[in-house]
């Protein structure tokens, strides 16, 4: 995977699917549909500003709540290039990794970061913040698979032969 | 010179001794009905004003009954408004107790009364031989504030009831047969009073049904004899047995009708327009989607248990989904004593609270694109019940409750 | 060789004796569940991902409840949806106004002990009521599983919560849960099994262990287990043994945290807005006016749950001015309800009666809420904007305090 810069947007710990996507926009028909409401409880304005590869910078637990799976949807759909945060949801996890979302978790930038800064990702290697690196784990194998497939649809359509 | 019941109520209410069509008169009115569907809009004019006053608070009764309960924040947002209101200005309110006019009827409405009420289903208090009528929120206010309004005073359809109802036809066939007959505008501006020997072989529940969708034929309002059976309901609910008005026998009435009720047959309004009237035997196989058994017109005791007679021990059919809301908290109580309620849930039914539902197709029971819902409710005008490209059929209880056990529009003795 | 349940019910499904935490497994699920809110796009990616049938009818059911009665034009179209794939498929296990998918699951016998079940809904967890281990996934995943009948999991580690003794009066199953979370952290059980073992969930009914269940997903639990009695045999429809999936508690298992209560040290408590591991003892909230109160939810919409609320009701009426809305979780529990006069006490009282469902607590119609009103609630979460707007004040309790808070207009638990 290669390596990216984006603007960075701030959020907090326990940033739950409904924050993500309120439940009220579920039934709209597609992910498009439903971008416009993204962080809608919590803060409106961001899909609006959120511009394509931007980066998401968020506290613990990220994604807990429902299994919702418009929420890493709506994240990709707003143009996110990947979230790092302390820790994630499980199910929020394993969602995002199936529909090919990059997830980070690391604890020691969220002190020194602040909106609007420009990161540097090296995925399986490093953050880099005004020069500074800060060191980042990589996917189990499974999963890693999983994301080079470009998520868990393609894997299967692979499997049954239709791509 | 004669005078019509809707003249000697307006002659009383003008305090006047007589009153006639054609002429307006300044009333004073004996109930303000305002439900969540417009009140915050009278709210927010009323606070605009510059002397802030109510009348007669005693006179107000305010009902939360559209969207029970609530749906979205806009919704929570104008019922706690007038919920607000209600309570800093010492306001009569019922939240979640049924439709507002079912609860007019069960608990406040006298005979003679003029009563106004920001919903256009007002005209269903004629049974109890008031004079109820819609009205928008600045003739709304403007009651509010000063206690009384000026009416036009209607000239009057009269409509003689001979003969019983038969062959599985119910009051609300009546009353749509007869919409079908005079047509959506039929009474524009009018009365519609309802006399003769048949009236004593209809129910008070049949009564209000027919007064209450008058306004489908354009009616300011409807209007019948306070009898026995009137009496009687207004004793069970705890209020005086007081006389109505009866037409003058030299009455000048704009136009009679005289209606053989054996004659009646089931029927249905087809979309989009309540007038757009046919025997069911006429569109059964019109396969539907939802069927919805409640509403200020149909959601009456009587007409639960004809729906649970006919499904008893049957099921819903596969795939439809059956709405059944009680129109007020003590049709629910007596529903549950009956056994109606079970009867209705074991067959697959979905039993709602008590409120308007999807007869005012807002929050609960909303059909898509494409789909068909029969309903007891009282309109059926395109996109009522939700998407624009939907259809409502209109029906009987027993027309209803039959469709829904069949998956398409069925008569009664055929399921 | 030791095992904590999660190991024992994996190493049945996978027939392995050897599974272990942290080890990564393809698991055969008994029964898969589908709701009404992911059903088309399910359906969808299904077909997307080349599959033509599901691998096992029998173990697939489909339940409408987050929707019922449609509150937007588009609902129908999922009910649509559903209907077409489930004709399609061959899946008879359709339930289309019964109740809550996790009600149904376990009363149904969906889920029984020793299953493997999965959900699209993050609640799924609620089956480790009666010894399955279930979780939520996404739509994804599920259509996967449809077409291959498998799924890939990393065999959790174990948090075990022991709790002895008994619990005082007007304490329930769901003050507990909310104890233990609030302990944990909303992220402190993240990745993780809980087991729960002690005379105090002995001495629980099925019902309030499905509360408890259901809830642990509130810590980020993968799943929340309790192991088989004779009660969950016979709520389940099985003969309590090892066979049958009943697993006894032999307290050997690796656990990465052990968590120890007395019973009687628990008092009533709620999660305060908005965060369900803010929790706070009632008697500490004392002037806290309320607008609303809704009882219902697959935490606590059980006939037990309505039973409680309904004999503190009892020829009482909810506050003026506020309401008090009644969900049941499903279809037999609202007819008992109704028969045992549960309903009518309830409705004497002034209470909004609803259809059961999932009704207020997903948010989408059922009472929603608007700037600067507080509800009490009995389901799972209270996050920002779950029942209205972000000014909405959200307070998690038990049906005993939602009863008392509605009589009062004030959070309250006597």
């Amino acid at each position: 995977m290669a390596s990216f810069t984006g603007k960075v947007f701030i959020l907090g710990d326990d940033i739950d699917t409904d924050i993500i996507i309120p439940t009220e926009y579920l039934a709209l028909k597609t992910i498009e549909d439903m971008r416009p409401y993204g962080f809608y409880p919590l803060r409106p304005e961001l899909p609006s500003l959120i511009k394509p590869g931007d980066i998401i910078v968020a506290g613990n637990n990220f994604g807990c709540g429902s299994s919702r799976e418009q929420a890493p949807e709506v994240i990709k759909a707003l143009g996110v290039s990947c979230v790092i945060a302390k820790s994630f949801a499980r199910i929020f996890y394993r969602n995002s990794i199936n529909n090919g979302l990059l997830l980070i978790e690391n604890s020691d930038i969220q002190d020194k970061i602040k909106e609007g800064d420009e990161l540097t990702v090296n995925p399986g290697q490093d953050l880099v913040l005004n020069g500074e690196s800060y060191k980042i784990g990589s996917l189990p194998e499974n999963l890693m698979d999983i994301l080079k497939e470009g998520g868990l649809v393609n894997a299967m359509k692979k499997r049954n032969g239709v791509i | 010179m004669g005078m019509t019941i809707a003249e000697k109520i307006i002659a009383r209410a003008a305090k006047a001794s007589e009153a006639h069509a054609g002429n307006i008169y300044v009333v004073e009115l004996d109930h303000l009905m305002s439900n969540d569907g417009t009140t915050h809009l009278t709210i927010d004019m009323y606070n605009k004003l510059k002397n802030k006053q109510i009348y007669d608070k005693s006179k107000l009764v305010w009902i939360v009954d559209h969207n029970v309960p609530c749906d979205s924040p806009k919704t929570a947002a104008s019922q706690k408004k007038m919920r607000d209101f209600a309570k800093e200005n010492g306001i009569t309110f019922h939240e979640g107790d049924g439709i507002c006019h079912e609860l007019m009827i069960e608990k406040y409405i006298n005979p003679k009364e003029l009563i106004f009420g920001a919903d256009s289903h007002t005209c269903s208090y004629g049974e109890l031989g008031a004079f109820g009528t819609g009205v928008g929120c600045t003739d709304y206010l403007y009651a509010m504030v000063t206690g009384k309004s000026w009416v036009l005073c209607p000239e009057t359809l009269r409509f003689n009831f001979t003969g019983a109802l038969q062959n599985g036809a119910t009051a609300r066939d009546l009353i749509l047969t007869i919409i079908g007959r005079i047509g959506a505008n039929g009474a524009n501006y009018k009365a519609m009073e309802f006399a003769g020997p048949g009236m004593k072989n209809l129910t008070m529940s049949d009564r209000i049904c027919i007064c209450n969708l008058c306004v489908e034929a354009g009616a300011k309002t409807a209007l019948m004899e306070v009898d026995d059976i009137a009496k009687a309901y207004l004793k069970e609910h705890g209020r005086e047995a007081a006389d109505g008005f009866v037409s003058d026998e030299d009455a000048v009435f704009e136009k009679v009708y005289d209606i053989d009720l054996s004659e009646i047959v089931p029927v249905v309004a087809k979309p989009h327009f309540v007038d757009n009237v046919s025997p069911v035997s006429e569109v059964e196989d019109v396969k539907i989607n939802e069927a919805f058994l409640g509403s200020c017109n149909n959601g009456r005791i009587e007409d639960l248990r004809l729906g649970a007679s006919i499904i008893k021990g049957k099921k819903v059919a596969e795939g439809v989904r059956f709405l059944v809301s009680p129109a007020s908290r003590d049709v629910y109580d007596r529903a549950m004593a009956e056994g109606i309620i079970e009867t209705f849930m074991d067959a697959g039914a979905i039993v709602v609270n008590p409120n308007c539902s999807v007869c005012w197709g807002s929050c609960q029971g909303v059909i898509g694109e494409g789909e068909v819902l029969i309903s007891t409710g009282t309109r059926n005008f395109k996109g009522r019940a939700g998407d624009k490209n939907s259809f409502v059929y209109l029906g009987s209880a027993a027309t209803v409750t039959a469709s829904a056990i069949a998956g398409k529009i069925a008569r009664a003795d055929k399921v | 060789m030791g095992a904590t349940l999660i190991e024992k019910i994996i190493r049945r499904n996978v027939h392995d004796d050897n599974v272990k935490a942290g080890d990564i497994v393809f698991v055969k699920p008994d029964r898969v569940m589908i709701h009404d809110i992911f059903i088309p796009f399910v359906a969808d990616k299904f077909h997307e991902m080349g599959f033509k049938k599901v691998w096992d009818q029998d173990k697939v059911v489909i339940i409408y409840d987050h929707m019922v009665p449609a509150s937007q034009v588009d609902d129908t179209r999922h009910f649509r949806r559903g209907d077409e794939f489930a004709k399609e498929q061959g899946i008879v296990h359709i339930h289309r106004a019964d109740g809550i998918c996790h009600q149904l699951m376990p009363e149904l016998r969906y889920a029984t002990p020793g299953d493997v079940v999965f959900g699209t809904d993050s609640h799924t967890v609620t089956y480790g009521g009666v010894s399955a281990f279930s979780t939520g996934i996404g739509y994804t995943e599920m259509a996967g599983i449809l077409g291959t009948g498998e799924l890939w999991i990393k065999v959790p580690e174990t948090i075990r919560v022991n709790v002895n003794g008994r619990l005082p009066d007007g304490v329930t199953s769901k003050d507990v849960i909310l104890t233990i979370i609030g302990d944990l952290t909303a992220a402190g059980a993240t990745y993780k099994s809980m087991e729960f073992a002690g005379d105090t969930f002995d001495a629980m009914s099925v019902s309030e262990r499905l509360t408890m269940a259901n809830m642990t997903i509130e810590a980020g639990a993968k799943c929340g287990l309790f192991y088989a009695d004779e009660k969950t045999a016979e709520f389940s429809g099985v003969p309590c043994d090892e066979e049958h999936g009943c697993f006894k508690d032999t307290n050997d298992g690796d656990y990465v945290k052990v968590m120890n209560y007395k019973a009687e040290d628990f008092v009533p408590v709620a999660a305060c807005p908005s965060q369900v591991d803010k929790i706070r003892p009632i008697s500490e909230l004392k002037d806290i006016k309320i607008d609303q109160v809704f009882i219902g939810s697959c935490t606590n919409g059980r006939l037990e749950d309505l039973r409680a609320a309904a004999e503190i009701l009892k020829g009482r009426h909810v506050a003026p001015y506020v309401k008090l809305i009644v969900t049941p979780a499903s279809r037999s529990i609202y007819n008992a309800a109704v028969r045992d006069g549960i309903m009518k006490i309830f409705n004497d009282a002034g209470a909004i009666i609803m259809n059961p469902g999932c009704g207020l607590c997903c948010g989408r119609a059922g009472g929603i809420l608007t700037d600067g009103e507080t509800v009490v609630a009995t389901n799972n979460r209270n996050f920002l904007g779950r029942m209205g707007t972000n000014k909405v004040n959200i307070y998690l309790a038990s049906p005993v305090t939602a009863a008392h808070s509605a009589v009062a207009g004030y959070v309250r638990s006597v």
